[in-house]
């Protein structure tokens, strides 16, 4: 009997990793929705705390990190219980946060205090506090660790820290209202949007690190106001080919080519869209619709949406358990 | 907009380039004033319409801290010095701060407070933020180099309700205006806006300002009898537009109508440049922050002369510079934008100094929408649908 309970459980345990779970913040709702990466079936929602925005998983897939903004806290859950399992400190209204590829430390943007917060994520405590400009939001860590972005709305810069000493050693000004940082898989370049500036700001990063603001990219598409073309989420495919962008009210993600530079094509999602995330195999691209209460797929490949899956109230962030 | 629009932004666009190495280490000190006038005033007619002590100087408090974050990135630093003084004290006040070495003034004033102050910074090579004086023609004839508009015109308010009415589909316009100048310049203001997103004022009534009850004396049972005879027997209308720009009879017009009509301009849905509830865009952030600092809502006057500063702040990090006249002119070109919590970026229209932006339309609670309304549309910028437009201004301070 006891064996037999085991290998019910390996097997739950298997199936649950195949199948893959996609995790949905919704901002107003205060709920996270678990959505089956198969077959797109929203498997459950539950309480994520208050004003849940920010989203990520541990390397392994076994912890969910929410950011409970107005709760001034960190929440952890259990990926396959869905349970709290503990908060984590995370200093006042946390937006955004990054995790190192190792699993800790977690840096976190704290939105009202223009700070951003270190916190280990294995003895739950803060390492440092980096003072940051007004209003930090993105935050992006170089594959080589060595560097943490984060991106400043109302300064208008993307901060590089060093992950050694916790000091910012350049701030590079970009266009207004920056609000996602997201670097090539190489660690060459670096992508940040501007939201209100209406672009994406292409920064090259030399061996050392050094950060060179290169060229920035604009939107146009026939029909819809250039100011309604707001660029927030910026995914890069794992080669580099291909840089999606989420542009927010124009309903649309821009597909750039990660060579030219150019945009190349404007996918139609849901309303108001902002976040995105890549399933393991970068099949696919979810994005956040937060007007429309839904997640839109994209065929990473075909480049087109497929499906779209109405998820809780304002839907924010995405984070997507790994293989 | 100049003809050759295309290469123009291209040299904008170079211009950014430039800037964005430029900003160099170099050390800037900005010291800026607010210069706010105090006119003897009646009560307002609601206690929610009070005026707090620090009246724009808490926005400016906001705006000091968030330059100032910027700023030690770049080793620039914002001090803002403030004045409050009544009207005949507002000339030294000003002497007081050019003394000082001020050289960006911002200033909450009538019209001729305002111009005299203006007039008195350009000896001195002072820039003037305006941020509250509503007056058509401080944006047209009389129009000054050294003065811009971070406060919008009666004319861009009265546009984008009129954008709201059309929207709406309620063309039919029964406007009812005070007897005070300011009033009827504000009434003014929506039958050009009338004329030009047409809608039709069927019928015209002045409500005169004979010094009548305030609510305390139970001046209420007076109202309840007095305004709906008042407006009995208007011409078929679809909404009841309000010009109080002195805000002596306006708040008492919802509820008190004869025929039951929405009302819009100074009472019920009102044109605002912010309000305490505005959460769009970021804006709960700016809130938050300005709460903090204030310990109560944000007002349409903290929120311009936060944006005045702001403006100013933005201009030293992308040009590195503390000159008025440079920064003047970065301000008035194309490379400028600023991000203000309104959705898209605000900039300035070069040839009169007057700031575009996002009008809300705010219910006393709520946003209930934001002009200028979709449909509207215009070569340069949407944002100029609100306003003069480059043909109609008779400024030429800024040729």
């Amino acid at each position: 009997m006891k064996t037999l309970m085991l290998s019910a459980a390996l097997c739950l345990a298997a199936s649950g990793a195949l199948a893959g779970k996609a995790f949905v913040s919704n901002e107003r709702g205060n709920t996270i929705t678990v959505l089956d990466t198969e077959t797109w079936e929203v498997i459950t929602e539950f309480a994520g705390g208050n004003r849940p925005r920010g989203i990520t998983l541990s390397p392994d897939g076994t912890l969910l990190y929410v950011c409970a903004s107005d709760d001034d806290t960190v929440r952890v859950f259990d990926t396959e219980t869905y349970e709290e399992l503990y908060t984590l400190p995370s200093g006042p209204d946390p937006e955004l946060f990054v995790l190192d590829r190792s699993g800790s430390p977690l840096y976190i943007a704290n939105e009202d205090d223009n700070l951003v917060t270190v916190t280990d994520t294995q003895t739950h405590t803060i390492l440092a506090e980096v003072p940051v400009g007004v209003e930090p939001e993105g935050m992006a860590i170089s594959p080589d660790h060595r560097w943490v972005v984060n991106t400043s709305e109302t300064t208008n810069m993307a901060h590089f820290i060093s992950t050694v000493d916790y000091q910012i050693k350049h701030n590079i000004l970009v266009d207004q209202r920056p609000r996602y940082a997201e670097y090539l898989d190489d660690g060459t370049r670096l992508f940040v949007s501007s939201e209100i500036g209406g672009t994406v700001s292409v920064i090259d990063i030399a061996e050392d690190g050094t950060p060179t603001l290169t060229q920035k990219i604009g939107f146009e598409v026939p029909g819809v106001l250039p100011e309604w073309l707001q660029p927030v989420g910026v995914k890069a495919t794992s080669d580099g080919s291909r840089i999606f962008v989420a542009l927010g009210p124009a309903n649309r993600v821009a597909v750039i080519d990660g060579t030219s530079l150019e945009v190349i094509d404007y996918i139609m999602v849901g309303q108001r869209v902002w976040q995105m995330a890549f399933t393991p195999g970068e099949e696919y691209l979810l994005t956040t619709n937060g007007n429309s209460n839904d997640v839109t797929i994209i065929d990473v490949t075909a480049e087109k949406a497929i499906k779209s899956v109405q998820v809780g109230q304002q839907p924010w962030g995405v984070a997507i358990t790994p293989n | 907009m100049p003809k050759n629009l295309v290469p123009l932004l291209a040299a904008a666009a170079l211009g950014i380039a430039a800037c964005l190495a430029a900003p160099s280490a170099r050390a800037v000190e900005v010291r800026a004033g607010v210069l706010r006038v105090d006119y003897p005033t009646l009560l307002p007619i609601s206690r929610y319409d009070a005026r707090p002590e620090d009246l724009d100087f808490a926005g400016a408090v906001l705006a000091d801290e968030d330059n100032a974050t910027t700023g030690s990135f770049l080793g620039h630093t914002y001090k803002t010095e403030n004045a409050a003084v009544p009207p005949e004290g507002a000339l030294e006040a000003l002497d007081t701060m050019l003394a000082d070495g001020i050289r960006y003034v911002v200033v909450d004033a009538q019209a001729v407070e305002l111009l005299a102050l203006a007039d008195r910074a350009a000896e001195a090579g002072a820039l003037v933020l305006n941020a509250s004086a509503p007056d058509v023609a401080l944006r047209g004839a009389e129009c000054r180099a050294n003065l811009l508009h971070v406060a919008p015109s009666f004319a861009m308010k009265a546009d984008a309700v009129a954008q709201f009415a059309i929207w709406k589909k309620w063309p039919r316009w029964l406007l009812v205006s005070g007897s005070n100048p300011e009033d009827r310049a504000l009434a003014e203001a929506y039958r050009r806006a009338a004329k030009k997103f047409g809608a039709k004022i069927v019928e015209e009534r002045e409500f005169e300002d004979t010094g009548g009850a305030r609510r305390t004396d139970t001046g209420h049972a007076l109202v309840q009898r007095q305004l709906p005879t008042f407006l009995q027997r208007a011409k078929d209308h679809d909404v009841l537009i309000a010009a109080d720009a002195t805000d002596y009879f306006a708040a008492y017009l919802p509820y008190h109508l004869w025929t039951p009509r929405p009302v819009m301009g100074s009472a019920g849905l009102r044109p605002v440049t912010m309000h305490g509830a505005h959460e769009a865009w970021g804006a709960t952030q700016f809130q938050t922050r300005f709460e903090k600092l204030a310990r109560r809502h944000v007002t349409e006057a903290d929120y311009n002369t936060w944006l005045a500063l702001r403006v100013l702040g933005e201009a030293v990090t992308r040009t590195g510079s503390d000159d008025p006249a440079e920064i003047e002119s970065y301000i008035l070109s194309d490379a400028f934008e600023l991000a203000a919590f309104k959705g898209q970026k605000v900039t300035f229209r070069d040839w009169n100094g007057q700031l575009r932006q996002p009008i809300l339309l705010y219910d006393d609670r709520i946003t209930v929408s934001v002009s200028p309304q979709e449909g509207f549309l215009h070569q340069v910028s949407p944002l100029d649908t609100l306003g003069l437009d480059r043909p109609e201004s008779d400024c030429t301070a800024f040729q």
